[in-house]
Protein backbone atom coordinates (compact mmCIF):
# COMPACT_ATOMS: atom_id res chain seq x y z
CA UNK A 1 0.00 0.00 0.00
CA UNK A 2 1.59 3.20 -1.05
CA UNK A 3 1.51 6.32 1.38
CA UNK A 4 2.27 9.53 -0.07
CA UNK A 5 2.85 12.24 2.30
CA UNK A 6 0.03 14.32 2.34
CA UNK A 7 -2.23 16.26 5.08
CA UNK A 8 -5.54 14.95 6.22
CA UNK A 9 -8.67 16.08 7.82
CA UNK A 10 -8.74 15.35 10.91
CA UNK A 11 -11.73 13.13 12.05
CA UNK A 12 -11.33 12.91 15.75
CA UNK A 13 -13.80 16.27 16.34
CA UNK A 14 -16.82 16.38 14.31
CA UNK A 15 -19.90 18.66 14.70
CA UNK A 16 -20.04 17.17 18.04
CA UNK A 17 -17.22 19.27 18.85
CA UNK A 18 -18.29 21.85 16.86
CA UNK A 19 -21.53 22.76 19.13
CA UNK A 20 -19.44 22.45 22.13
CA UNK A 21 -17.59 25.44 20.36
CA UNK A 22 -20.36 26.97 18.73
CA UNK A 23 -22.84 27.24 21.76
CA UNK A 24 -20.55 27.18 24.38
CA UNK A 25 -19.21 30.71 22.67
CA UNK A 26 -22.63 31.86 22.12
CA UNK A 27 -24.12 30.98 26.27
CA UNK A 28 -20.77 32.67 27.03
CA UNK A 29 -21.11 35.79 25.33
CA UNK A 30 -24.91 36.25 26.03
CA UNK A 31 -24.05 36.02 29.53
CA UNK A 32 -21.36 38.62 29.22
CA UNK A 33 -23.83 41.24 27.28
CA UNK A 34 -26.64 40.38 29.62
CA UNK A 35 -24.07 41.73 32.22
CA UNK A 36 -23.63 44.74 30.20
CA UNK A 37 -27.49 45.13 29.44
CA UNK A 38 -30.28 43.72 32.03
CA UNK A 39 -29.12 40.40 33.21
CA UNK A 40 -32.60 38.98 33.21
CA UNK A 41 -33.89 35.73 34.25
CA UNK A 42 -34.59 34.43 31.04
CA UNK A 43 -31.64 35.87 29.06
CA UNK A 44 -29.60 34.19 32.33
CA UNK A 45 -31.28 30.36 31.46
CA UNK A 46 -30.92 30.80 27.79
CA UNK A 47 -27.47 31.63 28.33
CA UNK A 48 -26.68 28.42 30.69
CA UNK A 49 -28.82 26.46 28.24
CA UNK A 50 -26.40 26.73 25.72
CA UNK A 51 -23.31 26.15 27.20
CA UNK A 52 -25.45 23.04 29.20
CA UNK A 53 -25.75 22.02 25.49
CA UNK A 54 -22.17 22.81 24.46
CA UNK A 55 -21.07 20.59 27.03
CA UNK A 56 -23.64 17.59 26.17
CA UNK A 57 -22.78 17.66 22.50
CA UNK A 58 -18.94 16.90 23.66
CA UNK A 59 -20.09 14.44 25.94
CA UNK A 60 -21.72 12.68 23.36
CA UNK A 61 -18.42 12.61 21.26
CA UNK A 62 -15.92 11.48 24.13
CA UNK A 63 -15.49 7.21 23.68
CA UNK A 64 -16.32 6.38 27.20
CA UNK A 65 -18.79 9.36 28.60
CA UNK A 66 -19.23 7.20 31.86
CA UNK A 67 -15.96 8.22 32.82
CA UNK A 68 -16.16 11.96 32.19
CA UNK A 69 -15.48 13.16 35.74
CA UNK A 70 -11.90 12.39 34.60
CA UNK A 71 -11.73 15.81 32.59
CA UNK A 72 -10.86 17.18 35.11
CA UNK A 73 -7.94 16.00 36.35
CA UNK A 74 -5.12 17.97 34.56
CA UNK A 75 -5.59 21.53 35.50
CA UNK A 76 -2.01 22.50 35.42
CA UNK A 77 -1.39 22.46 31.55
CA UNK A 78 -5.08 21.12 30.10
CA UNK A 79 -7.18 23.90 28.96
CA UNK A 80 -9.88 21.28 28.72
CA UNK A 81 -9.58 21.11 32.03
CA UNK A 82 -9.56 24.39 33.07
CA UNK A 83 -13.01 24.89 31.08
CA UNK A 84 -14.69 21.63 32.34
CA UNK A 85 -13.82 23.14 35.92
CA UNK A 86 -15.01 26.86 35.37
CA UNK A 87 -18.25 25.29 33.86
CA UNK A 88 -19.58 23.96 37.50
CA UNK A 89 -18.88 27.54 39.02
CA UNK A 90 -20.76 29.37 36.04
CA UNK A 91 -23.60 27.66 36.30
CA UNK A 92 -23.51 28.08 40.22
CA UNK A 93 -23.08 32.34 39.37
CA UNK A 94 -25.34 32.34 36.48
CA UNK A 95 -28.18 30.58 38.73
CA UNK A 96 -27.32 32.53 41.85
CA UNK A 97 -27.96 35.48 38.91
CA UNK A 98 -31.43 33.99 38.25
CA UNK A 99 -31.90 35.24 42.13
CA UNK A 100 -30.08 38.90 43.06
CA UNK A 101 -28.73 40.19 40.37
CA UNK A 102 -26.03 41.49 41.52
CA UNK A 103 -23.92 38.20 40.92
CA UNK A 104 -24.19 38.73 37.26
CA UNK A 105 -20.56 40.70 36.93
CA UNK A 106 -19.16 37.12 38.78
CA UNK A 107 -21.30 35.20 35.83
CA UNK A 108 -19.59 37.22 32.84
CA UNK A 109 -16.21 37.00 34.74
CA UNK A 110 -16.81 33.37 34.90
CA UNK A 111 -18.45 33.47 30.98
CA UNK A 112 -15.19 35.11 29.53
CA UNK A 113 -13.02 32.75 31.68
CA UNK A 114 -15.15 29.89 29.40
CA UNK A 115 -14.96 31.58 26.12
CA UNK A 116 -11.01 31.80 26.75
CA UNK A 117 -10.59 28.65 27.90
CA UNK A 118 -12.18 27.66 24.81
CA UNK A 119 -10.31 29.60 22.62
CA UNK A 120 -7.08 28.02 24.24
CA UNK A 121 -8.28 24.83 23.81
CA UNK A 122 -8.14 24.81 19.98
CA UNK A 123 -4.76 26.71 20.46
CA UNK A 124 -2.94 24.09 22.10
CA UNK A 125 -4.14 21.41 19.13
CA UNK A 126 -0.48 21.50 17.54
CA UNK A 127 -1.32 18.89 15.39
CA UNK A 128 -3.97 21.28 13.50
CA UNK A 129 -2.32 24.46 11.62
CA UNK A 130 -5.39 25.71 11.54
CA UNK A 131 -6.29 25.79 15.12
CA UNK A 132 -2.70 26.39 16.65
CA UNK A 133 -2.17 29.42 14.58
CA UNK A 134 -2.09 32.35 16.81
CA UNK A 135 -4.32 35.04 15.56
CA UNK A 136 -7.35 31.57 16.07
CA UNK A 137 -7.26 32.99 19.60
CA UNK A 138 -8.98 36.52 19.26
CA UNK A 139 -11.57 35.15 15.87
CA UNK A 140 -12.85 32.93 18.60
CA UNK A 141 -13.56 35.35 21.47
CA UNK A 142 -14.58 37.71 19.22
CA UNK A 143 -16.87 35.17 17.10
CA UNK A 144 -18.19 34.60 20.90
CA UNK A 145 -18.69 38.17 21.97
CA UNK A 146 -20.70 38.92 18.88
CA UNK A 147 -22.78 36.06 19.22
CA UNK A 148 -23.69 36.81 22.33
CA UNK A 149 -24.76 40.17 21.93
CA UNK A 150 -26.65 39.22 18.61
CA UNK A 151 -28.29 37.11 20.49
CA UNK A 152 -28.92 39.70 23.17
CA UNK A 153 -30.33 41.34 20.34
CA UNK A 154 -32.67 38.75 19.22
CA UNK A 155 -33.97 38.46 22.72
CA UNK A 156 -35.35 41.69 22.89
CA UNK A 157 -33.36 43.99 24.12
CA UNK A 158 -32.63 46.57 21.42
CA UNK A 159 -31.67 49.40 23.67
CA UNK A 160 -29.13 51.68 21.28
CA UNK A 161 -26.26 51.02 23.10
CA UNK A 162 -26.61 47.22 22.62
CA UNK A 163 -26.68 47.40 19.32
CA UNK A 164 -24.10 49.75 19.16
CA UNK A 165 -22.33 46.99 21.15
CA UNK A 166 -23.41 44.10 18.87
CA UNK A 167 -22.40 46.32 15.51
CA UNK A 168 -18.92 47.00 17.11
CA UNK A 169 -17.93 42.86 18.24
CA UNK A 170 -19.71 41.91 14.83
CA UNK A 171 -16.95 44.17 12.95
CA UNK A 172 -14.30 43.69 15.62
CA UNK A 173 -14.81 39.74 14.74
CA UNK A 174 -14.33 40.41 10.56
CA UNK A 175 -11.33 42.27 11.49
CA UNK A 176 -9.87 39.35 13.16
CA UNK A 177 -11.02 36.79 10.54
CA UNK A 178 -9.18 38.77 8.11
CA UNK A 179 -6.03 38.74 10.07
CA UNK A 180 -6.62 35.19 10.96
CA UNK A 181 -6.82 34.36 7.10
CA UNK A 182 -3.56 36.30 6.24
CA UNK A 183 -1.85 35.12 8.94
CA UNK A 184 -2.81 31.44 7.97
CA UNK A 185 -1.38 32.11 4.29
CA UNK A 186 1.67 33.64 5.55
CA UNK A 187 2.19 30.28 7.59
CA UNK A 188 1.63 27.92 4.55
CA UNK A 189 -0.86 26.28 6.11
CA UNK A 190 -1.97 23.07 4.49
CA UNK A 191 -3.88 23.70 0.87
CA UNK A 192 -6.53 21.81 2.46
CA UNK A 193 -7.26 24.75 5.18
CA UNK A 194 -6.27 27.61 2.95
CA UNK A 195 -8.90 25.81 0.65
CA UNK A 196 -11.73 26.76 3.09
CA UNK A 197 -11.91 30.44 2.30
CA UNK A 198 -12.76 29.36 -1.70
CA UNK A 199 -15.65 27.36 -0.50
CA UNK A 200 -18.86 28.32 -1.86
CA UNK A 201 -20.21 27.85 1.96
CA UNK A 202 -17.73 29.94 3.23
CA UNK A 203 -18.63 32.72 0.45
CA UNK A 204 -22.30 32.44 1.76
CA UNK A 205 -21.07 32.96 5.23
CA UNK A 206 -18.79 35.71 4.65
CA UNK A 207 -21.71 37.74 2.44
CA UNK A 208 -24.39 36.68 5.45
CA UNK A 209 -21.85 38.12 8.11
CA UNK A 210 -22.07 41.85 6.13
CA UNK A 211 -25.64 41.66 5.84
CA UNK A 212 -25.95 40.98 9.81
CA UNK A 213 -23.65 44.26 10.21
CA UNK A 214 -25.62 46.30 7.24
CA UNK A 215 -28.68 45.22 9.23
CA UNK A 216 -27.01 45.93 12.57
CA UNK A 217 -25.98 49.51 11.35
CA UNK A 218 -29.77 49.98 10.03
CA UNK A 219 -30.83 49.20 13.11
CA UNK A 220 -28.72 51.92 14.59
CA UNK A 221 -30.54 54.35 12.36
CA UNK A 222 -34.18 53.43 13.32
CA UNK A 223 -35.07 50.26 11.03
CA UNK A 224 -36.91 47.17 13.09
CA UNK A 225 -34.08 44.90 11.64
CA UNK A 226 -31.86 44.69 15.37
CA UNK A 227 -32.84 41.02 16.57
CA UNK A 228 -33.12 39.27 12.65
CA UNK A 229 -29.30 40.81 12.14
CA UNK A 230 -28.41 39.50 15.77
CA UNK A 231 -29.97 36.00 15.07
CA UNK A 232 -27.54 36.48 11.29
CA UNK A 233 -24.67 36.91 13.80
CA UNK A 234 -24.96 34.17 15.50
CA UNK A 235 -25.56 31.96 12.81
CA UNK A 236 -22.84 32.66 10.62
CA UNK A 237 -20.91 32.24 14.13
CA UNK A 238 -22.28 28.88 14.23
CA UNK A 239 -21.08 28.75 10.71
CA UNK A 240 -17.63 29.66 11.04
CA UNK A 241 -16.89 27.67 14.06
CA UNK A 242 -17.90 24.47 12.32
CA UNK A 243 -16.17 25.09 9.47
CA UNK A 244 -13.27 25.63 11.09
CA UNK A 245 -14.02 22.18 12.86
CA UNK A 246 -14.72 19.88 10.84
CA UNK A 247 -13.60 20.99 7.26
CA UNK A 248 -10.51 23.40 8.16
CA UNK A 249 -8.44 21.12 10.01
CA UNK A 250 -6.25 19.36 8.30
CA UNK A 251 -3.12 18.01 9.49
CA UNK A 252 0.44 18.84 9.50
CA UNK A 253 1.49 16.30 7.75
CA UNK A 254 5.06 14.48 7.59
CA UNK A 255 7.54 16.64 6.57
CA UNK A 256 11.07 14.71 5.70
CA UNK A 257 13.92 17.28 6.02
CA UNK A 258 16.64 15.27 4.36
CA UNK A 259 15.54 12.10 1.99
CA UNK A 260 18.34 9.64 2.01
CA UNK A 261 21.60 9.78 0.17
CA UNK A 262 22.75 6.48 -2.00
CA UNK A 263 25.57 7.03 -3.77
CA UNK A 264 25.96 9.99 -5.95
CA UNK A 265 22.12 11.06 -4.97
CA UNK A 266 21.61 14.02 -4.07
CA UNK A 267 19.16 14.66 -0.29
CA UNK A 268 15.92 16.43 -0.54
CA UNK A 269 13.28 17.95 1.35
CA UNK A 270 9.46 16.42 1.39
CA UNK A 271 6.72 18.50 2.24
CA UNK A 272 3.30 17.32 2.16
CA UNK A 273 1.29 17.48 -0.56
CA UNK B 1 19.60 9.14 33.80
CA UNK B 2 18.10 7.12 30.93
CA UNK B 3 15.99 8.47 27.81
CA UNK B 4 15.13 5.77 25.42
CA UNK B 5 15.25 6.98 21.53
CA UNK B 6 14.68 5.09 18.20
CA UNK B 7 16.92 5.88 15.15
CA UNK B 8 15.74 4.97 11.57
CA UNK B 9 18.69 4.79 9.03
CA UNK B 10 16.85 6.00 5.78
CA UNK B 11 19.36 4.34 4.08
CA UNK B 12 18.39 1.50 4.90
CA UNK B 13 15.18 1.12 5.26
CA UNK B 14 13.50 -0.88 2.29
CA UNK B 15 9.86 -0.67 2.76
CA UNK B 16 9.34 -3.95 3.81
CA UNK B 17 6.78 -3.08 6.63
CA UNK B 18 8.56 -6.08 8.70
CA UNK B 19 8.01 -3.66 11.50
CA UNK B 20 4.26 -2.87 11.09
CA UNK B 21 3.43 -5.98 10.91
CA UNK B 22 5.65 -7.04 14.30
CA UNK B 23 4.22 -4.36 15.74
CA UNK B 24 0.30 -5.43 14.65
CA UNK B 25 0.80 -8.98 15.86
CA UNK B 26 2.42 -7.73 18.91
CA UNK B 27 -0.32 -5.17 20.14
CA UNK B 28 -3.16 -6.67 17.97
CA UNK B 29 -3.81 -3.49 16.79
CA UNK B 30 -7.72 -2.73 14.72
CA UNK B 31 -7.18 -2.35 10.75
CA UNK B 32 -6.41 0.94 9.60
CA UNK B 33 -4.58 1.20 13.27
CA UNK B 34 -0.36 1.29 12.78
CA UNK B 35 1.10 2.19 15.62
CA UNK B 36 4.77 1.46 13.55
CA UNK B 37 3.96 3.09 10.07
CA UNK B 38 6.04 3.29 6.75
CA UNK B 39 5.55 5.80 4.82
CA UNK B 40 6.21 5.06 1.13
CA UNK B 41 7.31 8.28 -0.72
CA UNK B 42 8.35 9.14 -4.29
CA UNK B 43 10.13 11.94 -5.04
CA UNK B 44 11.27 13.79 -8.43
CA UNK B 45 10.06 13.13 -12.14
CA UNK B 46 10.52 10.46 -14.59
CA UNK B 47 12.97 9.16 -15.60
CA UNK B 48 14.49 10.53 -12.21
CA UNK B 49 12.09 9.57 -9.80
CA UNK B 50 13.19 7.91 -6.31
CA UNK B 51 11.69 6.33 -3.66
CA UNK B 52 11.76 6.79 -0.02
CA UNK B 53 10.66 4.84 2.83
CA UNK B 54 10.09 6.30 6.31
CA UNK B 55 9.03 4.96 9.41
CA UNK B 56 7.17 6.73 11.87
CA UNK B 57 5.16 6.68 15.05
CA UNK B 58 5.12 8.13 18.28
CA UNK B 59 8.18 10.21 18.69
CA UNK B 60 7.98 9.84 22.29
CA UNK B 61 8.66 13.52 22.58
CA UNK B 62 10.65 15.31 25.79
CA UNK B 63 7.76 17.96 25.53
CA UNK B 64 5.16 16.21 24.29
CA UNK B 65 2.02 18.55 23.24
CA UNK B 66 -0.27 15.44 23.77
CA UNK B 67 0.38 15.28 27.59
CA UNK B 68 -0.09 18.89 28.11
CA UNK B 69 -3.45 19.14 26.45
CA UNK B 70 -4.94 15.55 28.18
CA UNK B 71 -7.51 16.31 30.41
CA UNK B 72 -7.15 13.26 32.59
CA UNK B 73 -3.11 12.70 33.03
CA UNK B 74 -3.66 9.55 31.03
CA UNK B 75 -1.26 10.34 29.01
CA UNK B 76 1.81 10.51 30.67
CA UNK B 77 5.61 10.02 30.69
CA UNK B 78 8.06 8.14 32.35
CA UNK B 79 11.72 9.03 33.85
CA UNK B 80 13.05 7.04 30.55
CA UNK B 81 11.22 9.51 28.29
CA UNK B 82 8.57 6.96 26.92
CA UNK B 83 4.98 8.49 26.59
CA UNK B 84 2.43 6.05 28.04
CA UNK B 85 -1.77 6.27 27.81
CA UNK B 86 -3.36 4.96 31.20
CA UNK B 87 -6.35 3.16 29.46
CA UNK B 88 -7.99 3.37 32.49
CA UNK B 89 -8.62 7.02 32.44
CA UNK B 90 -8.59 8.08 28.97
CA UNK B 91 -11.86 9.30 28.49
CA UNK B 92 -11.49 9.23 24.31
CA UNK B 93 -11.83 12.96 24.23
CA UNK B 94 -9.14 12.40 20.74
CA UNK B 95 -7.26 16.05 21.76
CA UNK B 96 -4.13 14.26 22.08
CA UNK B 97 -4.65 12.77 18.67
CA UNK B 98 -5.39 16.53 17.62
CA UNK B 99 -2.45 17.95 19.02
CA UNK B 100 -0.07 15.24 18.19
CA UNK B 101 1.95 16.67 15.39
CA UNK B 102 2.93 13.32 13.90
CA UNK B 103 -0.76 11.51 13.13
CA UNK B 104 0.58 9.11 16.15
CA UNK B 105 -2.49 8.55 17.53
CA UNK B 106 -6.04 6.18 16.89
CA UNK B 107 -8.79 5.98 18.74
CA UNK B 108 -11.15 2.92 17.95
CA UNK B 109 -15.08 3.42 18.80
CA UNK B 110 -16.29 -0.60 18.20
CA UNK B 111 -14.46 -2.95 17.77
CA UNK B 112 -12.82 -4.23 14.04
CA UNK B 113 -11.15 -7.40 12.63
CA UNK B 114 -9.47 -8.07 9.86
CA UNK B 115 -12.04 -10.37 8.53
CA UNK B 116 -15.35 -9.08 9.56
CA UNK B 117 -17.16 -9.19 12.60
CA UNK B 118 -15.43 -12.15 14.45
CA UNK B 119 -12.07 -11.89 15.68
CA UNK B 120 -9.46 -14.76 14.12
CA UNK B 121 -8.04 -16.43 16.83
CA UNK B 122 -5.06 -14.33 16.78
CA UNK B 123 -6.97 -11.31 17.24
CA UNK B 124 -9.45 -12.96 19.96
CA UNK B 125 -5.71 -12.98 22.10
CA UNK B 126 -4.70 -10.14 21.35
CA UNK B 127 -8.18 -8.32 21.83
CA UNK B 128 -8.29 -5.26 25.16
CA UNK B 129 -12.21 -4.27 25.24
CA UNK B 130 -10.05 -1.52 27.68
CA UNK B 131 -8.38 -0.05 24.22
CA UNK B 132 -11.85 0.44 22.67
CA UNK B 133 -13.01 4.07 22.73
CA UNK B 134 -9.55 5.55 23.94
CA UNK B 135 -6.44 7.00 22.56
CA UNK B 136 -4.21 4.76 21.51
CA UNK B 137 -0.68 4.27 20.24
CA UNK B 138 3.03 2.95 20.07
CA UNK B 139 4.53 2.10 23.57
CA UNK B 140 8.27 1.50 22.15
CA UNK B 141 7.13 -1.60 23.57
CA UNK B 142 7.57 -0.35 27.35
CA UNK B 143 6.37 -3.74 28.49
CA UNK B 144 9.39 -5.66 27.00
CA UNK B 145 11.60 -2.81 27.98
CA UNK B 146 10.43 -3.12 31.81
CA UNK B 147 10.49 -6.95 31.90
CA UNK B 148 13.94 -6.80 30.08
CA UNK B 149 15.75 -4.80 32.24
CA UNK B 150 14.23 -6.75 35.24
CA UNK B 151 16.01 -9.33 34.16
CA UNK B 152 19.52 -8.06 33.67
CA UNK B 153 19.31 -7.12 29.91
CA UNK B 154 19.83 -4.30 27.89
CA UNK B 155 17.18 -2.76 25.74
CA UNK B 156 18.18 -2.38 22.30
CA UNK B 157 21.16 -4.61 22.69
CA UNK B 158 19.12 -7.59 23.52
CA UNK B 159 16.43 -8.33 21.46
CA UNK B 160 14.35 -9.47 24.30
CA UNK B 161 13.90 -6.47 26.17
CA UNK B 162 13.80 -4.23 22.97
CA UNK B 163 10.52 -3.11 20.94
CA UNK B 164 9.39 -5.94 17.96
CA UNK B 165 9.79 -3.50 15.61
CA UNK B 166 13.51 -3.24 15.69
CA UNK B 167 13.80 -7.01 16.57
CA UNK B 168 11.94 -7.82 12.95
CA UNK B 169 13.44 -4.82 10.90
CA UNK B 170 15.56 -7.00 7.97
CA UNK B 171 18.17 -4.33 6.98
CA UNK B 172 19.09 -3.25 10.70
CA UNK B 173 17.57 0.68 9.57
CA UNK B 174 15.88 0.55 13.00
CA UNK B 175 17.31 0.90 16.07
CA UNK B 176 16.59 1.70 19.87
CA UNK B 177 18.40 2.29 22.82
CA UNK B 178 19.46 4.81 25.47
CA UNK B 179 20.75 8.28 24.22
CA UNK B 180 22.42 8.88 27.33
CA UNK B 181 24.75 6.30 26.94
CA UNK B 182 27.35 7.05 25.28
CA UNK B 183 28.14 3.34 24.50
CA UNK B 184 24.48 2.65 23.24
CA UNK B 185 24.21 1.81 19.56
CA UNK B 186 22.14 4.72 19.00
CA UNK B 187 24.64 7.13 21.06
CA UNK B 188 27.49 5.79 18.47
CA UNK B 189 24.80 6.33 15.06
CA UNK B 190 23.74 9.65 15.90
CA UNK B 191 27.85 10.55 16.35
CA UNK B 192 28.79 9.16 13.22
CA UNK B 193 25.94 10.64 11.35
CA UNK B 194 23.95 12.89 9.87
CA UNK B 195 20.19 13.22 11.26
CA UNK B 196 17.63 15.21 11.80
CA UNK B 197 13.86 15.12 13.86
CA UNK B 198 10.65 15.62 12.10
CA UNK B 199 8.64 19.03 12.97
CA UNK B 200 12.10 19.84 14.75
CA UNK B 201 10.89 23.44 14.68
CA UNK B 202 7.89 22.53 16.58
CA UNK B 203 10.56 22.16 19.42
CA UNK B 204 8.95 19.27 21.09
CA UNK B 205 11.65 17.46 20.88
CA UNK B 206 11.06 13.91 19.77
CA UNK B 207 12.80 10.76 20.43
CA UNK B 208 12.88 9.73 17.30
CA UNK B 209 15.47 10.37 14.80
CA UNK B 210 16.13 10.26 11.34
CA UNK B 211 19.35 9.19 9.73
CA UNK B 212 20.08 10.36 6.22
CA UNK B 213 23.97 10.35 5.75
CA UNK B 214 27.28 10.19 6.27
Amino acid sequence: MKQLVQTKLQRYWDIRAAANFSFGGTGSGLIMAAAIGAPSRPVMVVGLGFIGLGLLSVWLEIGRPWRAINVLFHPRTSWMTRESMLAPLLFAAGAATVFDARFAVLAAALAAGYLYCQARMLHASRGIPAWCQNESVPLMLATGVAEGTGLYLALGDASVAMIALALCAGIVREVAREIYRRALFRAKAPAGTLAWFSLREEKLLTVTRLVAIALLLAALGGWPTAAFGGLLVVATGWGLKTMLITRAAFTRGHVIQHTPTRGRDASHVVTPA
Amino acid sequence: MTRYVMVADLRRCVGCQACTAACKEANATPPGVQWRRVLDIEIGEYPDVKRVFVPTGCQHCADPPCMHVCPTTATRQRDDGIVTIDYRLCIGCGYCAVACPYEARYKVTTPEFAFGADPTSAEDVGFDEGKIGVATKCTFCADRIDAGVAAGLVPGRDPAASPVCVNACVSGALAFGDIDDPGSEVSRLLKDNKSFRMHDELQTEPGFYYLWDH
